[in-house]
């Protein structure tokens, strides 16, 4: 068995007097990707933002076995944990470059992130030719691939992703998913990835949860889950 | 002909006094989204901390630091201590605050140091510099100090790592949060700047309209009418619009008399609020219905 970075027991979470989850379950191994499956309003954004601190939560969350809940978010972060939020949360007045610098901005280590730049700038070229413009000019794929890109700048241990195919072209779409393959191998940077395109997200996860109103209602590899008859009908439709 | 060119360049003399404050107000009312109205107050409370410590004894440019430092200090405090606690509150609860906290700030100077009127030194010689004719080596040497403070502050928001920060604390606080930025923090350091951007156009200022506890008064409001006609949203422009504000405040005076002065102020606001409320240089907001 692998080690675990994110271990998850018990979760809780709710907005003002709103439940939203009801104790989940879940793990993230050390290099792995797990994604979190299921449909609108079941709680997968929720799950996200309570690991970086940014709901109220009841429960256990355990980054390498050390306790995070209630720790401020940006406390989180610098413990290597990145998120691409629900909506991409570009700064919209900053040009491409900056919101690079942006994202290394806990970094001390200024030599690699200079390397780090070039390292994005390849798998994201027209971020290269874009770096002077304004970020809020970009169009949606382009701010996707930014909001990743940022995320990277930070040199996290978890990758945090909300619906990152969410808005974008199938070509767009899957050239990033790409680039999810290929940084989770070569920088060894594990994900947590929420997907309502559950066929695309058991393609690169190697575990799989589904949610359904709050609660882990299947789990497994991600083999087991796309073979599970009734997820193949409801969420893969065929 | 000689005494336009003479008002209009001591107009940007003090055109760069109302565009420091301008630029202090502008700086909080990014993260905030508000008009700090003791902006004003908390300079002319730093400046007779400056002639107290002139009066010690200690050399006018000691003074200067220790207050200017003072006043950042004093910022810092005050958004941590006061601002902090009821950021969340109701926009009408936030402005009451500011409003009681220029209020306290002109009391108790009041109180200290009483409301009569003191001289306030001047760094800079009696004699007109470099021999010309128009303008007051204080004019000149209190424009040559602003625009150093005003590169000073461009070129931390613009070159470095903090100020990157702080701008974008201001603009997206969920996303700063989200790359390790202590948004708290960056909004206390925002007050800590304006505050101490405002002691150095108190002190400048300070030699021409006399030391008093409402002295800031009326600066605060061409500063006000300056930020808005810039755009209250835009640092530059904000800027540029103080010293136009200074400028026509001069001109104005010169041909209709100087008691219409604060009248132009006033005049500026109004006409900014209603034929253009973004200001000349600011993002008009559209709002999707």
């Amino acid at each position: 068995m692998t080690d675990v970075l994110l271990q998850v027991r018990g979760l809780h979470a709710q907005y003002g007097n709103t439940r939203v989850l009801h104790g989940i379950d879940f793990d993230v191994a050390q290099g792995g990707i797990t994604t979190i499956l299921g449909a609108n309003g079941a709680g997968k954004t929720t799950t996200l933002r309570a690991v970086c601190g940014m709901v109220r939560t009841q429960g256990e969350i355990l980054l390498a076995g050390a306790r995070i809940q209630g720790v401020p978010t940006e406390n989180i972060v610098r413990q290597g944990v990145a998120h691409v939020p629900d909506g991409r949360g570009t700064f919209l007045n900053f040009t491409v470059e900056e919101n690079l610098r942006i994202g290394a901005y806990t970094r001390k280590d200024k030599a690699q992130v200079q390397q780090d730049y070039e390292r994005i700038f390849g798998y994201f070229p027209m971020l290269k030719a874009r770096r002077k413009q304004q970020a809020g000019t970009l169009s949606g794929g382009e701010q996707q691939m930014l909001a990743v890109s940022r995320a990277l700048m930070l040199k996290p241990r978890l990758l945090l992703l909300d619906e990152p195919s969410f808005g974008l072209a199938p070509l767009i779409v899957r050239e990033l998913f790409e680039i999810f393959r290929t940084i989770n191998r070569q920088d060894g940077i594990s994900m947590l990835l929420v997907e309502q395109n559950a066929s695309l997200a058991l393609k690169l996860a190697d575990h799989a949860y589904l949610l359904e109103t709050g609660r882990v209602v299947r789990a497994g590899t991600a083999e087991s889950i796309r073979n599970d008859e009734a997820v193949r009908r409801s969420y893969l439709g065929y | 002909m000689d005494l336009l060119i003479h008002q209009v360049l001591s107009g940007l003399a003090t055109g760069g006094i109302y565009a420091s404050l301008a630029l202090a107000l502008v700086m909080i009312y990014q993260a905030t989204h508000l008009v700090n109205f003791a902006q004003g107050e908390i300079a002319m409370f730093a400046t007779y901390l400056a002639w107290t410590l002139i009066q010690a004894g200690v050399p006018y440019w000691g003074a200067f630091f220790i207050t200017v430092v003072s006043a950042f200090v004093g910022g810092v405090v005050i958004e941590r201590v006061i601002v902090q606690p009821v950021e969340n509150s109701p926009v009408l609860a936030l402005v009451i605050v500011f409003i009681g906290l220029l209020v306290i700030f002109n009391s108790v100077a009041g109180w200290i140091y009483t409301y009569t009127i003191k001289p306030f030194p001047s760094p800079f010689p009696e004699q007109p510099l470099f021999g010309n004719t128009y303008l007051s080596s204080h004019d000149l040497g209190s424009a040559c100090v602003t625009l150093v403070v005003l590169l000073l502050v461009f070129g931390f928001f613009r070159f470095t790592p903090l100020g990157l920060a702080m701008r974008a604390a201001a603009q997206n606080p969920v996303s700063s949060k989200l790359v390790g930025v202590r948004v708290g923090w960056m909004l206390a350091l925002g007050w800590g700047l304006a505050a101490a951007i405002g002691a150095v156009a108190g002190m400048m200022v300070a030699p021409i309209v006399f030391l008093e506890p409402n002295m800031m008064g009326g600066i605060l409001l061409y500063a006000f009418a300056g930020a808005l006609l810039g755009g209250i949203d835009n640092p530059g422009g904000a800027v540029l619009g103080g010293f136009i504000v200074g400028v026509l405040e001069n001109v104005v005076g010169m041909y209709l008399g100087s008691e219409i002065k604060l009248t132009v102020a006033l005049v500026v606001i109004i006409a900014v609020l209603v034929v253009r409320p973004s200001g000349l240089f600011g993002k008009v907001h559209v709002v999707r219905v």
